[in-house]
């Protein structure tokens, strides 16, 4: 386990103080998850925050117990010799707001009530999320991070950084993400949102208390949002027309394709770690993002960031046109601005697959802003 | 040992200026250009493994196909574009020469020259297509497939207004010669273009 992080524990910051919101709203209080990796260097120069991604949260390395089957989120990706190198970089990675893993979210208890906020808890943007990870850089004494990293979602928070915080952010690593969020993902996020807003157990939002909750209806946000996650190539390398039992069809409505099976294995297994009010929050706060193109030229402009950009072949959630627009808005603003497209089948995943592809890319660009 | 051709492009660049390189490989013309002239160099590349090489070594390059064009670049955003010996294995030659100019100043193309007296040779006594050392490839696995004498190049030039600023020759890999029935003896020719009054007009239309 050379590589690895090791056992991790995560911490929480609770800031005792109203947290003003992009909506006009505000939270009387607020708790922010997070996980270090790594040393931080005497002049503070060497932090990198991981930003994470729609079902993510802050552990994304390592195992809390030896004898956890599973490690954090991108525990390929972070560690000794990879991509982020902890034994050069030191890396945080906190649980967005809205979220419902340590930080601050619907599932929380209101201050005010004594009782989770549930859908009474203010809809929040990505602004937002980027404004409390500040609170926690800052309450790590940061001024200047080497680095904001992230995919997806977490690709959007990278660039929301330097628009908010232009001169904060040495450089952003932005994989799989763009600079507005389209249509058709917002239909699918609709899509998702409306299956647990018609389970009967969600209950207004009202659900903590009943003893019931809107398992359904999230476990088939889960799956639609599952679907795009893949690429058709990787379905049918993975699945094709397999059947469970193999023995033929069945002539009804069971669980009778494998492709069914593993839908339905990833809905059950979702909706035992994640809220689906969170679910709610978080895919709202993803679908306001939008930055017009000129707006982020202007943006990239001010900011001090050289930039990083990786899309992947076959990833039609965020697709490479899309991260080229990211990248194209950047050089617009005279940035240093790559841009790296892995070839690979497995869709949008990729970027949480595909690490050692990532990596020279990741760590050639990250060791030479060390160097700067 | 530093690549003469490479001695003569960066001897055409100004210091501090802002190069992009297209097809630039590992980065070599790119490191040596920061280090010479301290330009502030991007580079674009569509070759998985020389393109990491370009990250290892800290430079910034775009994952892409110059033959689609330079749509993720904004226009007028480089005093140069480079195309090193690159010329020759595009699919659309004067797609490439136009968002050149669109995206820089000026343009340095350098490319191998078809017409030099070797090539010539061989076509005329053996009835074989050449194979020289600036040609190495066998007829059905050559990436050159823009086979161009400087006398074409000219032309190419002057049908598409692109205008010659100055034009460097180079016998081998090693001198350079006097344009002196240039078309036979150059193995090289390293062209800075620019923009004519009407270039970029017949590929809109």
């Amino acid at each position: 386990m050379k590589d690895s992080v090791g056992i991790v524990e995560t911490q929480y910051l609770e800031i005792k103080k109203p947290f003003k919101l992009e909506s006009g709203k505000s939270l009387d209080e607020l708790t922010i998850a997070y996980e270090t990796y790594g040393q931080l260097n005497q002049d503070k120069t060497n932090a990198v925050l991981i930003l994470h991604a729609l079902s993510g949260d802050a552990h994304a390395a390592g195992k809390y117990h030896p004898s956890d089957k599973k490690t954090g989120w991108w525990d390929n990706m972070i560690g000794p010799g990879k991509a982020f190198d902890t034994s050069k970089h030191f890396v945080i990675c906190s649980n967005v707001l809205g979220g419902c893993k340590g930080t601050t979210g619907p599932s929380s208890i209101n201050p005010k009530t004594s009782k989770p906020y549930g859908f009474s808890f203010p809809v929040i943007t990505i602004k937002d999320m980027v404004r409390a990870q500040n609170k926690l850089v800052e309450h790590l004494k940061i001024k200047k991070l080497l680095s904001v990293a992230g995919g997806s979602m977490g690709g959007m928070e990278a660039i929301q950084w330097i628009v908010t915080y232009p001169k904060k952010v040495k450089s952003a690593v932005i994989v799989g993400a763009s600079l507005s969020q389209s249509a058709q993902n917002i239909a699918f996020h609709e899509v998702g949102r409306q299956a647990i807003l018609s389970d009967p157990n969600w209950q207004n939002g009202d659900y903590y208390d009943s003893g019931r909750r809107p398992f359904w209806g999230l476990s088939a946000a889960r799956m639609i949002g599952h679907i795009t996650y893949l690429s058709e190539q990787s379905m049918q390398q993975k699945f094709g027309r397999l059947l469970r039992n193999g023995a033929g069809y069945t002539y009804d409505f069971s669980t009778e394709f494998e492709v069914q099976n593993y839908l339905k294995y990833q809905g059950k297994s979702f909706v035992e770690r994640f809220d689906a009010n969170s679910y709610l929050y978080i895919t709202k706060a993803i679908d306001y993002f939008n930055l017009d193109y000129d707006k982020a030229a202007e943006a990239f402009s001010k900011s001090e960031a050289d930039i990083l950009t990786i899309a992947f072949s076959s990833d039609w959630l965020y697709p490479p046109k899309q991260v080229k627009e990211v990248v194209k808005a950047a050089r617009q603003g005279l940035k240093k601005a790559s841009y790296y497209e892995v070839k690979s089948d497995f869709g949008h995943d990729a970027f949480l697959i595909e690490a050692k592809k990532q990596k020279p890319v990741i760590s050639g660009f990250l060791n030479n802003q060390l160097k700067k | 040992m530093k690549r003469i051709d490479y001695q003569i492009i960066s001897n055409l660049i100004e210091e501090g200026s802002r190069v992009l390189d297209l097809g630039c490989g590992s980065g070599e013309l790119l490191s040596q250009l920061t280090e010479e002239k301290k330009v502030v160099g991007e580079g674009v590349e569509i070759d998985d493994e020389k393109i990491q090489e370009c990250f290892k070594k800290g430079l910034v390059v775009h994952h892409g196909n110059i033959d689609e064009g330079l749509p993720d670049y904004p226009g007028n955003s480089f005093d140069y574009v480079i195309l090193s010996q690159t010329l020759q294995v595009t699919h659309n030659p004067l797609l490439v020469v136009n968002e050149m100019l669109r995206v820089g100043k000026q343009a340095i193309v350098s490319f191998p020259n078809f017409g030099h007296y070797a090539m010539r040779l061989q076509l005329m006594v053996y009835g074989r297509m050449p194979v020289t050392k600036a040609f190495p490839y066998q007829w059905y696995d050559t990436p050159n497939i823009r086979h161009t004498t400087i006398k074409d190049f000219k032309a190419f030039c002057e049908q598409n207004d692109f205008q010659i600023q100055e034009i460097t020759y180079l016998k081998d890999f090693g001198s350079k010669i006097s344009p002196l029935l240039i078309n036979w003896r150059a193995r090289l020719a390293i062209a800075v273009l620019i923009k004519g009054d009407t270039a970029g007009m017949r590929v809109k239309r």
